[in-house]
């Protein structure tokens, strides 16, 4: 095994060409045969996104190669195929609504994919992020904020306030916050995990840790709940709620987390519900869509409507109507592969998601240590929430909140914010399996000294 | 931690379980009901991008599909503005459709006859089929007559074959035209829309069907069938009175006039309608009983509505009469009313000897390239008591002659025309405001007509206002069945 990382060898980064040739030819595929619902003659788009696919996933995977040599080989496939599938809808709906948006989603690929190189580049080891896990709570609410700051706030789009505008490019940091939320929980739960988990105060039946190791815990998840709801983002908080009860709980194992979680979820749930309108006519949405089909009630019926109208097979690429789905480039790009792919390809987009995250739980599994594991757990629910709120917010299983598809929505910050959870969940597992196989005398030195203790 | 990771995934892994099987149900079990859900715009724009097959009278389109460039690719246009509109009806993106849009719908758009095979081929070929073509009994210059004899005022006027139930013209003041409702742009059609129901003279209620009214003296047709099917002859002789009498109650019945119809001694019943003489048929009313009366306008059709390929309102003769109603019936005024269709069916049922034929305005429907579909709906309208056979055809005969009588020195004369047997009956409706005039009759065994005119006056007549119209409609369809 060379450490050049260049050489072909079998193993993990064959299997990773091989997918991600897949996820290419696939999207190219898909590309062309919108392109062609186009106009006879294929338009140059069509080739482009197959092209810049192809050229992305070549410098990620070689980077990848050199510098990670021993990560899980499926995360830059079906990163790469959702991101492909999602520049084909992307394009569709430019198609349908005259917009012309494919173009910076694939700049922004590109920016993105740049950027998980330059992090596989720069962080050889996670661990380094412990030691700065106060610098990441306290970016995180800076980032949070920052939408908030004259002179940098893009001001309240679509009721909500979470977008800066930096060198003429619109921004949304809640995005990135997301990861350095995750890093930071990481960090403080691997420092504190033995006073967490020791429960020495009764409130009823359920035992807690003291007052004084649960407190900057809670002040975090309370800090970021009311941030959400000044910044009127109801799906963001609740994803990074849910990210932050389940790194919790597995730091800990104690179930009264999760327990105590829910309640204080319910009662954050109850009091948004009597404080904030807009909550109000969420939830009376998802009660009865069908009250004011075409006032409130608009977005999530066009939703329904589109998926019913595609059923089982779908209406075929290009032969849907997306212009009368609201969002439908960002948030409800899920619903119009519903209508054109139909059931199947709606399946096989959850299914990659679903693989991602067996990867993601199965790279916490066997990481390093305890920080990459709960990293890896953090990021792996964080991806898993987001795309569950959003599916079942379009499909009437939860209320629907505003948020982006991982990978497949329009939006750059998104897209960048998600290859850098790929980037981090790469990282860990080379280590992991880069120590398992004594690849590097550093971690070598480390794997002694762990099991010396 | 690697239980507790195990448990976070099977969590994670029962959500998106949630999510596949909410998933399934949305796009397999509730597809239909989600895919032609009315508020569904998909299903209206699929509509609106097959051309609409054209609605045809005579030679003329008079709906038909035009492409556009908008989001919707036709346009319903309608050439002859408010003239077939309450036949035609609208085809709207707002308010559906009315009218034959509506009652025809499966054949306009094609769905009717749709062969997946065939249209698998266009699939490929990549243009949608277009609509079934609807050939109307309808003779444009026959409906342009009755709109001109109306000349703007309040009425309806119903021509058909008598033979067949063709129905030739239907047209009702006021009317609408169905091209802003049809047309693409949102604010005209809720614009229109809302004008056209704040009008206080309803010009959407299309008067020929959808409205009855008292039919006065035209009744008295089916008070002398009651009489001849009874064993009377048209020479029965009844006492000519200037008032009539009227058992139990104060409120006796004169005649139109103020005196006697005739001289004063006896009249017979063939120059009793000739004069259209009030006490002769309350009387023989009141002598006949209600039930043999309401025996015999059930048998023309009262009290239920001909079978039409749009909704007809059912004529009416009431059910419970005391002594003075059944005098008051008998002339046609209290609560007996009709339609002007379901008159023109009674006039066809007596010129064609005794048969009530089921009206129809729809000749043929043919597909894209000129193949006839479906013919007319020809047949005896068989629901009423009787069967379709009210009248026996010796009767039919004698009502025959007897409204010959009327139009050649009776009150219609006014719906004389030369050279052709036209026989009818006149009324005048009392309603408290302006009479309803009224003309029931035939050309021959060619053209059966029923012409009705509310409003044109407090001393409009049957005879004066209607029976002119029914002269211009029936020469107009006499020459157009020439």
């Amino acid at each position: 095994m060379s450490r050049d990382g260049v050489t072909v060898t079998g193993g993990p980064r064959a299997t990773e060409a091989r997918l991600l040739t897949g996820a290419v030819v696939l999207t190219s595929f898909a590309a062309v045969l919108l392109g062609w619902s186009e106009s006879p003659e294929l338009p140059p788009t069509a080739i482009v996104t197959g092209l810049a696919l192809a050229v992305t996933a070549l410098v990620a995977h070689l980077t990848v190669r050199a510098f990670a040599p021993d990560a899980d080989p499926t995360l830059l496939p079906l990163a790469f195929l959702l991101n492909g599938l999602g520049l084909v809808f992307v394009r569709r709906v430019d198609l349908a609504t005259g917009s012309d948006l494919a173009a910076t989603q694939t700049v922004w690929t590109a920016v993105s994919v740049g950027a998980l190189c330059a992090t596989l580049l720069v962080i050889r080891r996670v661990a380094v992020f412990g030691r700065y896990q106060y610098t990441f709570g306290l970016l995180t609410i800076v980032l949070l904020l920052s939408p908030l700051i004259p002179g940098l706030t893009a001001g309240v789009i679509n009721g909500a306030q979470l977008w800066i505008d930096v060198f003429g490019m619109r921004f949304q940091p809640g995005e990135i916050a997301k990861l350095t939320m995750v890093v930071f929980l990481a960090g403080y739960l691997e420092r504190n995990r033995a006073l967490l988990s020791v429960a020495t105060q009764r409130i009823g039946p359920v035992m807690l840790p003291a007052a004084r190791h649960l407190a900057p815990v809670l002040v975090a998840a309370v800090m970021a709940m009311v941030i959400m709801a000044g910044l009127r983002d109801l799906g963001t908080a609740l994803l990074f709620f849910g990210a932050f009860i389940a790194m919790l709980y597995v730091a800990t194992g104690r179930l009264a987390y999760p327990a105590f979680g829910a309640v204080f979820f319910g009662f954050a749930a109850w009091l948004a519900y009597l404080q904030f309108g807009h909550v109000r006519v969420r939830v009376s949405i998802w009660l009865d869509p069908w009250a004011d089909v075409t006032g409130i009630g608009y977005q999530l019926a066009q939703s329904l409507f589109a998926l019913g109208t595609g059923g089982l097979t779908g209406t075929g690429l290009g032969l849907g109507r997306p212009q009368d789905v609201p969002f439908s480039a960002t948030d409800a790009i899920f619903v119009v592969i519903g209508e054109e792919l139909g059931l199947l390809g709606a399946t096989v987009v959850l299914l990659l998601y679903l693989v991602i995250v067996v990867r993601g739980f199965r790279i916490a599994q066997t990481a390093r240590d305890e920080f990459g594991t709960l990293l890896a757990t953090g990021l792996t629910v964080t991806l898993a929430a987001q795309t569950f709120v959003i599916v079942g917010g379009l499909t009437r299983l939860v209320p629907l909140t505003g948020i982006t598809l991982p990978f497949v929505s329009y939006g750059g910050s998104a897209l960048l914010s998600n290859y850098l959870l790929i980037a981090l969940l790469l990282r860990i597992s080379d280590e992991s399996r880069g120590a398992a196989k004594g690849r590097d005398p550093d971690l070598q030195a480390d794997a002694a000294a762990r099991r010396r203790s | 931690m690697n239980r507790q990771i195990g448990r976070v995934a099977a969590v994670t892994f029962l959500l998106f379980g949630a999510l596949f099987i909410n998933l399934n149900i949305i796009t397999l079990l509730q597809a239909d009901e989600l895919a032609n859900h009315p508020s569904n715009r998909r299903l209206i724009l699929r509509e609106y991008a097959i051309e609409r097959g054209p609605i045809v009278a005579g030679e003329e389109a008079i709906a038909r599909s035009v492409p556009t460039d908008g989001e919707f690719q036709y346009l319903r246009t309608y050439p002859d503005s408010e003239l077939y509109a309450h036949l035609t009806g609208y085809y709207s993106i707002q308010l559906q459709r009315s009218g034959l849009e509506r009652a025809l719908n499966e054949d306009l758009t094609g769905r009717s006859t749709e062969v997946v095979a065939q249209n698998l081929g266009e699939l490929l070929g990549g243009s949608e089929r277009p609509g079934n073509a609807v050939q109307l009994s309808i003779e444009p210059a026959v409906q342009r007559a009755a709109r001109s004899a109306l000349d703007g005022r309040e009425g309806a006027v119903v021509a058909l074959d008598p033979r067949t139930g063709a129905v030739l013209a239907s047209y009702a003041n006021p009317t609408f035209d169905p091209n802003p409702l049809s047309g693409h742009d949102r604010r005209v059609i809720n614009d229109t829309w809302a004008a056209l129901n704040e009008r206080d003279d309803r010009p959407l209620i299309d008067r020929t069907r959808a409205e009855t009214y008292p039919p006065g003296s035209v009744f008295k047709l089916v008070v002398a069938a009651a009489a001849l099917e009874s064993g009377l002859e048209p020479t029965t002789l009844f006492p000519d009175e200037g008032v009539y009498d009227v058992p139990q109650t104060q409120a006796n019945i004169g005649n139109f006039s103020g005196g006697v119809c005739d001289d004063g001694d006896e009249i017979s019943l063939t120059d009793a309608m000739r004069v259209s003489c009030n006490t002769v048929f309350a009387r023989l009313g009141v002598e006949l009983g209600d039930d043999a009366l309401r025996d015999q306008a059930e048998r023309f059709g009262f009290n239920d509505a001909p079978p039409f390929d749009l909704g007809v309102t059912d004529s009416i003769f009431p059910r419970e009469l005391d002594v003075p109603s059944l005098a008051q019936s008998a002339i046609g005024q209290r609560d007996v009313r009709a339609t002007p269709l379901q008159m023109a069916v009674l006039a066809g049922s007596i010129a064609n000897g005794g048969q009530l034929m089921r009206p129809h305005v729809v000749d043929a429907v043919r597909d894209p390239d000129g193949a006839q579909l479906r013919g007319p709906d020809v047949g005896r309208w068989t629901g009423p008591p009787g069967g379709g056979l009210p009248i026996s055809p010796r009767t039919a005969q004698q009502l025959r002659s007897m409204m010959l009588d009327v139009v050649n020195s009776g009150t219609g004369t006014a719906a004389r025309i030369d050279g052709v047997e036209v026989g009818g009956k006149t009324g005048t409706a009392q309603t408290g405001g302006d009479p309803v005039a009224w003309f029931v009759g035939f050309a021959g065994d060619e053209v059966a007509i029923a012409v009705m005119v509310p409003g044109a006056g407090s001393d409009a007549t049957g005879g004066a206002v209607a029976a002119p119209i029914a002269r211009s409609v029936l020469s107009a369809a006499l020459e157009a069945r020439r």
